[in-house]
């Protein structure tokens, strides 16, 4: 119990963050139409492609004689750069398909 | 003042996050929204490599030939996918990027842990100063590997490389692995000194995220993968937790919240629960009494194309309702070759959308306007159902589920309650589909046996081209 006292206490700019945002991105897409499900679904998609800065602080941090770190570490960047690059390209793809031609 | 700087970056980042989601959510705005997200996006990544400093030592990152490395490497790949994917196939590559997103996550974790499990063992770190770390590290790496498992999973149900299986007593099986790996899990947060654990947590987790996605039939993949999308977020915001970094914090939680919003909007649209997508899968074991019943129904009327282009140029209002196979077909332009041949005629032409024809909602409607279809023309469900009943001919090209009276008559139906277009009520209606085989809920359709209905057998584009070949003769 205590433990947990304690970890409330320490993160707790974090966790005000957390239930703050989570109210934030229902309230944001609370509205969309449902033609736009595919493209927003894809733009979020992109956005939790913020992971790839967790991927690039692994791998500065790496000693450089850390082999598997690099390794796996590098893994993560690439993976996490298709993702935010492929993610908001597709995007944008889609939705040039919407653009107003009359 | 670097590391204000990249404060200000961070914060930047966020604000275009919400901002970004917020005009993707309006057809006005969207691409614009699109456009800020990704430039909030450069500036968070630039900051990062430029700005970021270890707040204990003060050191700066290294390996800069490994982290540009990567980051080119995976920018052509991405861009590459993105733009040579067919229209068609958006949403097996968006399932394909989650899953790249996921394993970021999950790779970061196993980096991380290993790092953690180092400085145990040289005596640097107290394993009890870690529990709330390994707890964070334990969980990204579950939801990642799950996120990842799931959407290739996902990737490969949608393009048809993976079938559905599903065998008795799944659902236990799948609690049985989630429940271990959560023990496992527990067991690692109070001793984190055993690395060994970790790797069992990391193959169950891809086991869950395998058989978890495995049973849940095609026509729900656009759920699924929505789900898995804010999973994804979600493990994002571990990374965040565990870096202490606030742009990773809020994107991961901002998408994992957004994202379950998502889900759930798209099972309404479907008048689903999202349990009876995760857990009553469609077909299974009940198909075959299904299946068995319809075929004591009767025959079918077939309908030649010389006979369907009469029909259609004779009428007054036509009304085409897309589905997947149009999608399949890649026969959106055709389709619209075929609404202009109408029109010179005098003929109206309109499309009915359902809300989750294809596989992905907004599905049809992104594919018609990349075939020039005008906005207008596109009628969403509800607009469609009142103007059947004023409608000449229905032609349905490759959709079935979502015209199935199944939904609105047959309370046994698994489909029973999904709102659906009332395309019995117009004078005739012409099926264009490959076969007499059902759709992805793998139920028949009564609406093909009845006598308004014509059967037009063949792939979508090779009867569009032969019925505009008709018309123009007519």
């Amino acid at each position: 119990m205590e433990s947990i006292l304690q970890f409330i206490s320490t993160n707790q700019q974090i966790i005000y963050i957390v239930i703050l945002m989570i109210f934030v991105g229902i309230e944001v897409i609370g509205r969309v139409p449902s033609v736009l499900h595919t493209p927003l679904m894809s733009g979020a998609n992109a956005i939790h492609g913020v992971v790839v800065i967790g991927a690039i602080i692994v791998m500065g941090k790496a000693a450089t004689d850390n082999y598997t770190a690099l390794i796996l570490g590098f893994l993560a960047v690439v993976l996490g750069t298709i993702n935010v690059v492929g993610g908001f390209v597709v995007t944008d793809r889609m939705l040039e398909m919407f653009k107003k031609k009359k | 003042m670097g590391l204000q700087l990249l404060t200000v970056c961070y914060l930047v980042g966020s604000v275009t996050f919400i901002l970004g989601l917020k005009m993707l959510s309006n057809p006005a705005t969207a691409r614009r929204g699109n456009l800020v997200a990704a430039a909030g996006m450069i500036i968070a990544v630039l900051g990062t490599i430029f700005l970021y400093h270890n707040a204990e030592t003060g050191e700066s990152l290294h390996n800069y030939g490994w982290i540009f490395g990567g980051l080119l490497i995976g920018g052509i790949i991405g861009t590459m996918a993105a733009k040579k994917v067919k229209m068609t196939a958006m949403p097996e590559m968006v399932s394909l990027f989650n899953g790249m997103g996921g394993a970021c996550a999950a790779l970061i974790s196993l980096v991380e842990f290993n790092h953690l499990s180092a400085e145990l063992a040289a005596g640097t770190t107290e394993s009890s100063s870690v529990q709330s770390t390994v707890l964070i590290i334990v969980l990204g790496l579950i939801i990642g590997s799950v996120s990842f498992a799931g959407s290739i999973i996902a990737w490969g149900k949608l393009n048809g490389r993976v079938k559905d299986y599903s065998f008795k007593g799944q659902n236990i099986l799948n609690l049985i692995f989630l429940a271990i790996a959560i023990g496992a899990a527990v067991y690692l947060v109070i001793n984190p000194a055993h690395q060994m654990v970790l790797y069992i947590i990391l193959v169950l987790s891809l086991l869950y995220g395998v058989l978890f996605v495995m049973p849940i039939g095609g026509a729900d993949m656009p759920v699924v993968i929505s789900l898995l999308n804010s999973f994804t977020g979600v493990a994002a915001a571990c990374g965040g937790f565990l870096y202490d970094n606030k742009v990773m914090l809020t994107g991961g939680i901002l998408v994992g919240a957004a994202g379950t919003l998502l889900t759930i909007l798209m099972c309404k649209a479907m008048n689903r629960s999202l349990t009876n997508v995760l857990v009553g899968s469609f077909g299974g074991s009940h198909k075959n009494g299904d299946a068995a019943a319809a075929k004591a129904q009767g025959a079918y009327k077939e309908i030649s194309v010389t006979d369907a282009a009469m029909v259609m140029s004779y009428a007054n209002r036509v009304m085409i309702v897309p589905g997947y196979g149009l999608a399949v077909a890649q026969a959106q332009h055709i389709c619209h070759e075929l609404e202009k041949i109408l029109e010179e005629k005098g003929v109206e032409v309109k499309y009915a959308i359902h809300p989750v024809a294809g596989r992905m909602p907004g599905h049809m409607n992104v594919l018609l306007a990349e075939a020039d279809v005008s906005y207008d023309k596109l009628l969403e469900m509800e607009a469609a159902n009142d103007e059947f009943k004023t409608t000449d001919a229905v032609l349905i090209l490759g959709a079935n589920d979502v015209v199935n009276p199944a939904a609105k008559n047959d309370p046994d139906s698994p489909i029973y309650g999904m709102p659906i277009l009332e395309v019995e009520q117009a004078k005739t209606v012409i099926v264009n589909k490959r076969s007499m085989k059902p759709g992805y809920a793998g139920i028949e359709n009564d609406l093909f046996f009845q006598p308004k209905t014509a059967m037009l057998f063949g792939d979508a584009k090779k009867v569009l081209q032969d019925l505009c070949a008709e018309i123009k003769a007519v």
